[in-house]
């Protein structure tokens, strides 16, 4: 029954239009920032090189596909969140609103099932999303600036990696990206579960993001105990694979916070869904 | 009819923070019977009917449904239940079949291509089966609502106001719908309704339902007959009908509506005797008819 209802969940996600309106916005954003590259990419680039051209001389093709998806991923990971609890946060809340729920709780599915379809949905979806995102900045990106090694500005000073050394460091920062989001996804399900409106979530979503970011990014010492705890804290980690060396222990406690996230954030939607009273 | 027992609802009582909207409601629903369920607006009706979908957990009682309690084998019974809470609510942005083969996919029973549209066909939506339900008007949904429900030839029916919105003719198709399942294929209905015409017509049992309490249950004709009847007499002599009815029929009592019309309420045996006594007494009797009984019977229930 769970399969099946999954099943029914993808047909659902793919018959509305704001399941589009995603994959819509983040096209349109990607090739906005591959056109604003190839139009004046390399006075973006000398800007941030002129500091080490003293010192440094830098030779070959630096403004390539791979520096190109680096500066996707870091420019759009932190509006992605929006465009995925744009369609999670509907799922269940969503059919409180039209009524549907109440169709499908009489059906001999458990809650649990309804609840475990809707976050499996939900986690297919943010995977399309980031597997699409990988596509135009990495695929897209390489075809229209060419390949070569990566140059990247980390706190630690310049990270100069090998072409060779790169791709399957964007595929473990890819899934971590993943994680990352899926942690939203979920977030935005479980708030889902409490509502019964589609706007209450999705905004409540953000809200979270915004006010943890901030407690994030605030230095100030009453919030230093909480911020290893908080999934914002850890949604940049995919960048932590761009260092050298690359700090597996960080990555490794990074990957456990957001799996632990999603983890109690599914046991809430679970038991509150269980034990809600459908009267819409 | 058979008396195996399909629905037993026990001193079901439901509380929604501090208002009790269930306070204790029992009654017993044998197979085949179509059931009415019967109560002013408030009374707690939706609220039994979704505790016996659990779609409301109950604070107190117990349901059984086919001789199984709900709590423990949920799955089981609700594969064998069709319903239909209030208004069917479909996905707007999907098609009627496709609407139907995503509740058909969740019933517990697999449902064919070929089953969805002869579905369709049944309830008079033939070639509307790729629309989108969005366009659909609320009789349309109302039909689709009904396919839903009998898409896996569920054993037990629970209808919540199935004729509401919908003009004279659906309600009539509607009403025959449920005699068909009745008579054809043996379902057990549960047909919750404003319309007391509607239980009077089709119901063969009933419970009326007040204050979230059960107040009488029993076989419609049984309830019926046993009460008084009320006739309306249409007379050209209305003193002389006052006359005849204070000093012959004391036990009747009754109330002038106009001029020539009062409404008589009296022994059903008595009506015949009222009617010749009057001819004898000199008054034209131009006209005789008996007043809706459910209507009076439940206004008298719910206001005692």
């Amino acid at each position: 029954m769970l399969l099946k209802n999954t099943y029914n969940e993808f047909i659902k996600i793919l018959a509305k239009p704001r399941s589009y309106l995603g994959i819509g916005a983040l096209t349109l954003l990607v090739l906005l920032i591959l056109f604003a590259m190839k139009a004046d990419g390399k006075s973006f680039i000398s800007f941030v090189t002129a500091s080490f051209e003293q010192t440094l001389s830098f030779n070959g093709n630096i403004l390539n596909g791979n520096l190109i998806a680096f500066i996707i991923l870091q420019m759009l990971i932190v509006h992605i969140p929006l465009l995925v609890s744009l369609v999670t946060g509907d799922l269940i809340s969503g059919e409180a609103a039209m009524g549907t729920i109440r169709m499908m709780a009489t059906k001999p599915i458990s809650r649990t099932q309804i609840v475990l379809s809707k976050f499996i949905a939900g986690a297919v979806y943010t995977f399309i999303l980031t597997l699409w995102l990988g596509f135009l900045a990495l695929i897209v990106g390489k075809w229209m600036f060419g390949t070569g090694d990566l140059i990247v500005l980390n706190s630690d000073g310049l990270v100069i990696l090998k072409e060779q050394d790169i791709l399957w460091r964007y595929g473990l920062s890819f899934g971590v990206a993943y994680l990352a989001l899926l942690t939203i996804s979920t977030l935005s399900i479980c708030l889902s579960a409490f509502a019964e409106n589609s706007i209450g979530p999705i905004v409540s979503t953000m809200s979270i993001i915004i006010l943890f970011t901030i407690i994030g990014t605030l230095d100030v010492s009453v919030f230093d105990s909480i911020k290893p705890f908080l999934f914002t804290t850890h949604m940049a980690s995919w960048r932590s694979f761009f260092e050298d060396p690359v700090p597996w222990t960080t990555i490794r406690n990074s990957v456990s916070i957001l799996v632990i996230h999603n983890i109690v954030l599914v046991l809430i939607a679970v038991y509150k869904f269980n034990k809600k009273d459908i009267t819409s | 009819m058979e008396n195996t027992e399909i629905i037993k609802v026990q001193h079901l009582a439901k509380n929604f923070g501090s208002f009790q909207a269930v306070k204790d409601v029992s009654f017993t629903v044998n197979k085949g019977d179509v059931f009415g369920f019967l109560g002013p607006n408030g009374a707690g009706k939706s609220t039994t009917i979704r505790c016996m979908l659990s779609l409301i957990k109950p604070d107190n009682g117990q349901i059984q449904l086919f001789g199984k309690d709900l709590n423990k084998h949920r799955n089981e019974i609700l594969s064998k239940v069709g319903s239909i809470i209030e208004k069917p609510d479909f996905y707007r942005y999907l098609s009627a079949e496709k609407n139907l083969a995503i509740f058909a996919r969740i019933s517990g029973k697999d449902v064919s291509k070929r089953e969805i549209a002869e579905m369709l066909d049944f309830v008079g939506l033939n070639g509307r089966n790729r629309d989108k339900v969005g366009g659909f008007s609320h009789g349309m949904k109302q039909r689709l609502g009904i396919a839903q429900t009998l898409l896996h030839q569920p054993d037990l029916i629970v209808l919540d106001e199935p004729t509401t919105g919908l003009d004279p003719q659906g309600i009539v198709e509607i009403r025959n719908l449920i005699l068909r399942l009745k008579s054809e294929q043996n379902k057990t209905v549960i047909l919750s309704s404003h319309q007391l015409s509607e239980i009077e017509l089709i119901s063969n049992r009933m419970v009326i339902i007040n204050k979230g309490q059960s107040i009488i249950e029993g076989d419609v004709k049984e309830l019926l007959n046993a009460q008084e009847m009320v006739v309306q007499l249409e007379v050209n002599d209305m003193e002389k009908t006052i006359n005849v009815l204070n000093i012959r029929f004391e036990s009747a009592s009754f109330k002038q509506i106009n001029e020539r019309i009062i409404e008589v309420n009296i022994e059903k045996q008595l009506v015949p005797s009222l009617n010749q006594t009057l001819v004898q007494e000199g008054v034209e009797v131009h006209a005789m008819e008996p007043k809706r009984k459910l209507e009076d019977f439940f206004m008298k229930i719910i206001q005692s």
